[in-house]
């Protein structure tokens, strides 16, 4: 049985003026029914950009220059407009990091709604606004907030409109990229716990993406970190958690402090992300990896010239590294 | 600016900045007609604490606790509504001429959340330093690109002269946000208000600049006020907390027993919140009702009552004080015996 979600090699590029700029280089992975991925890395390393390739909503000067994204054994990359409309929402739907900027400030939430249903389905307006209540009621709103405008919500409230509106027609894959970024800490935290349990009633697939490690380790199942646009690691959340393999992991894991234990002093990771119009060769973390250095001649030579290819390192667990696998040896 | 040297002049026991009082009430709008109904937002309500040298005092709160109002208050972008600012023990509110005013900004410096719009971006990195230095008069001329120099190199950006070249936009967030504390630092200030001074930062970085702020509270002697909304980098730097909600303090003391026995409702709600890859979101539910509610004419109630776990009858009818509980540990909650 094929993957819900399979991203095969996807590449997408930015055609700027000054050049080509490869946003999301290689990436591979897949998403199984139910299952929640989540996706790590700062910004500019191409999560969002590959979120977008999925639900094929990149703007130029984006564009997938290969690849393939298949859902259910079919390829969206090679889909006209009209089969697009038919699986974005039915089937795959996307929570943005800004709730203001995704609801439409001068309609009511429930008119959003009804719009967004009827642009999916047949349904009677009277029944789209039944449908948008229950909704509404799912995650928490009182029932006649349909008649709000966004301003008069807050800001958790509005998020939580988004993910409802996400979860309309019950597609099989939400992808949410950094829906609770821009909330509080303790609202952020309310939605989460309201996301784990619509996903556990209603078993849809998550693509969650954000930069906060810690937070993905408590609530995805799989974990895939990006560095400059490459996926470098991919495992099980315990086992990331438990044995990172990556120096950049590593380094990401090491950049929260503690809430318990010891004050000890963490480093986090000296430099700086990488301009993508001009990576690094070889490894692209190798200039702000403290393996990498010229004591180990051989090492350093792979380091500093040859890219490392994602390997298996343990059970479902790849890395691209060279400090595991072949790398090693040679 | 020899650490040494300094250290050895600066008493740690007496605070330079203390603050009493200090309250800050915003009008907010309505009708502008005589029997319109006007409403008050209090941003900060009778806040009390003190900086003292070689210390970093933390202020934690979600967005509307008042915590960034606090800092502008401080650094003088605000009048307050009521209370006092005593610097070196004399009260700057009512300081209002040019010559205090650049003497107070001479001592007290802020650093800025966006370290992307607080950077002029046609000026080079050293324009910026060397600015400060001529305004108050801290270098002559003639020094002041040896100063520059040495600025970029306590913030870690060398090979400093290539730095100083540099226009704003070649720079990374995290470097541009430590061009921002040694422009801060180009005045030798005594004390520093860093608001979030991380939060935009990307997360590999964040370290660092934290790193930073404890390099320098130790080799400057600098008191620090750090404001942020994250409880775990709070405890990363901070000497003593004071935990914000709805613009009052809820809760203060030395930062190991604020976070390890917190007292106040809001601080474990606000601890639980925090993600901890250790367990779980299902292992350890955290009951939250609603969000921060802006203290707007508030009544005689306690302003967390309403999201409460464990609210009391007094809770809903009387405004608790803040009490010292435990030594050095005070609290505002009606859990715990209140004053007559």
């Amino acid at each position: 049985m094929p993957a819900l979600l399979e991203v095969d090699d996807l590449v997408v590029d930015y055609l700027t003026p000054t050049g080509r700029v490869r946003a999301v280089d290689h990436v591979s992975f897949s998403i199984e029914p139910g299952e929640i991925i989540g996706l790590a890395g700062e910004s500019g390393c191409g999560k969002s950009t590959t979120a977008h390739a999925i639900l094929r909503i990149l703007r130029p000067p984006a564009q997938i220059s290969g690849g393939r994204v298949l859902f259910k054994g079919r390829d969206l990359v090679q889909m006209d407009e009209r089969q697009l409309r038919e699986y974005r929402w039915n089937h795959i739907s996307i929570v943005f990091q800004s709730a203001m900027n995704s609801l439409n400030p001068v309609l009511s939430v429930g008119d959003q709604f009804v719009d967004m249903i009827r642009a999916h389905v047949h349904s009677s307006k009277s029944d789209a606004r039944e449908r948008a209540m229950n909704l509404l009621q799912l995650v928490g709103i009182d029932r006649t907030r349909i008649r709000s405008f966004p301003h008069e919500l807050s800001g958790g409230m509005r998020q939580r409109v988004v993910i409802a509106m996400a979860l309309a027609l019950q597609p099989e894959i939400v992808v949410m990229d950094e829906p609770t970024t821009a909330l509080d800490v303790v609202v952020q935290r309310e939605i989460l716990q309201q996301i784990e349990e619509l996903q556990q009633e209603f078993k849809f697939a998550v693509l969650f993406i954000t930069h906060d490690l810690s937070l993905l380790v408590e609530f995805s199942d799989r974990i895939g970190v990006m560095y400059a646009g490459e996926l470098v690691e991919f495992a099980p959340a315990s086992r990331l958690f438990r044995e990172p393999k990556h120096p950049y992991t590593v380094g990401l894991m090491n950049s929260f402090p503690p809430l318990a234990g010891e004050r000890l002093t963490i480093q986090g990771i000296g430099g700086a992300p990488p301009n993508l119009a001009n990576p690094p060769s070889g490894c692209r973390f190798h200039p702000r990896c403290s393996h990498c250095t010229p004591s180990n001649p051989a090492l350093y030579a792979l380091q500093t010239r040859v890219k490392p290819e994602l390997q298996l390192v343990g059970e479902n667990h790849t890395v691209a590294c060279h400090l595991y696998g072949d790398g090693r040896e040679r | 600016m020899s650490a040494e040297a300094i250290a050895y002049d600066v008493d740690t026991s007496v605070p330079i900045l203390e603050v009493q009082g200090l309250t800050k009430h915003f009008s907010m709008g309505g009708s502008m007609l005589p029997w319109g109904h006007r409403s008050t937002l209090h941003a900060v309500d009778d806040v009390d604490f003190a900086l003292y040298p070689g210390r970093v005092t933390a202020l934690v709160g979600e967005s509307g606790s008042g915590k960034s109002t606090v800092a502008r208050l401080l650094a003088r972008l605000y009048k307050p509504t009521a209370g006092h600012i005593l610097f070196h023990g004399e009260d700057v509110v009512r300081q209002n001429s040019r010559r205090h005013v650049l003497r107070y900004r001479g001592q007290v410096q802020m650093i800025f959340q966006d370290p992307f719009g607080s950077l002029n971006p046609v000026k080079r990195i050293g324009h910026h330093l060397a600015r400060p230095l001529l305004l108050h008069k801290v270098a002559p001329r003639s020094e002041v690109p040896e100063r520059v120099r040495q600025l970029l190199t306590t913030v870690g950006l060398v090979p400093a002269d290539d730095y100083a070249n540099k226009y704003p936009h070649q720079l990374s967030g995290g470097q541009r946000q430590r061009v921002c504390i040694a422009r801060a630092l180009a005045v030798e200030p005594d004390v520093l208000l860093a608001d979030e001074p991380i939060s935009m930062l990307d997360v590999s970085i964040r370290m660092g600049i934290l790193n930073l702020i404890l390099d320098l509270k130790r080799r400057e002697n600098i008191a620090f006020l750090y404001i942020t909304h994250d409880i775990a980098s709070a405890r990363y730097v901070a000497d003593e907390v004071l935990v914000m909600y709805a613009g009052q303090v809820v809760e203060r003391g030395e930062t190991d027993a604020v976070l390890q026995a917190p007292l106040h409702p809001y601080t474990r709600l606000l601890l639980s919140a925090v993600p901890n890859p250790e367990g779980g979101l299902s292992h350890r539910r955290v009951e939250v009702r609603g969000e921060v509610q802006a203290a707007i004419n508030p009544g005689e109630a306690c302003r967390f009552a309403s999201r409460c776990p464990v609210a009391v009858e007094a809770s809903h009818c009387k405004t608790p004080q803040l009490v010292e509980v435990q030594p050095g540990h005070w609290v505002r909650c009606h859990l715990y015996p209140q004053p007559d």
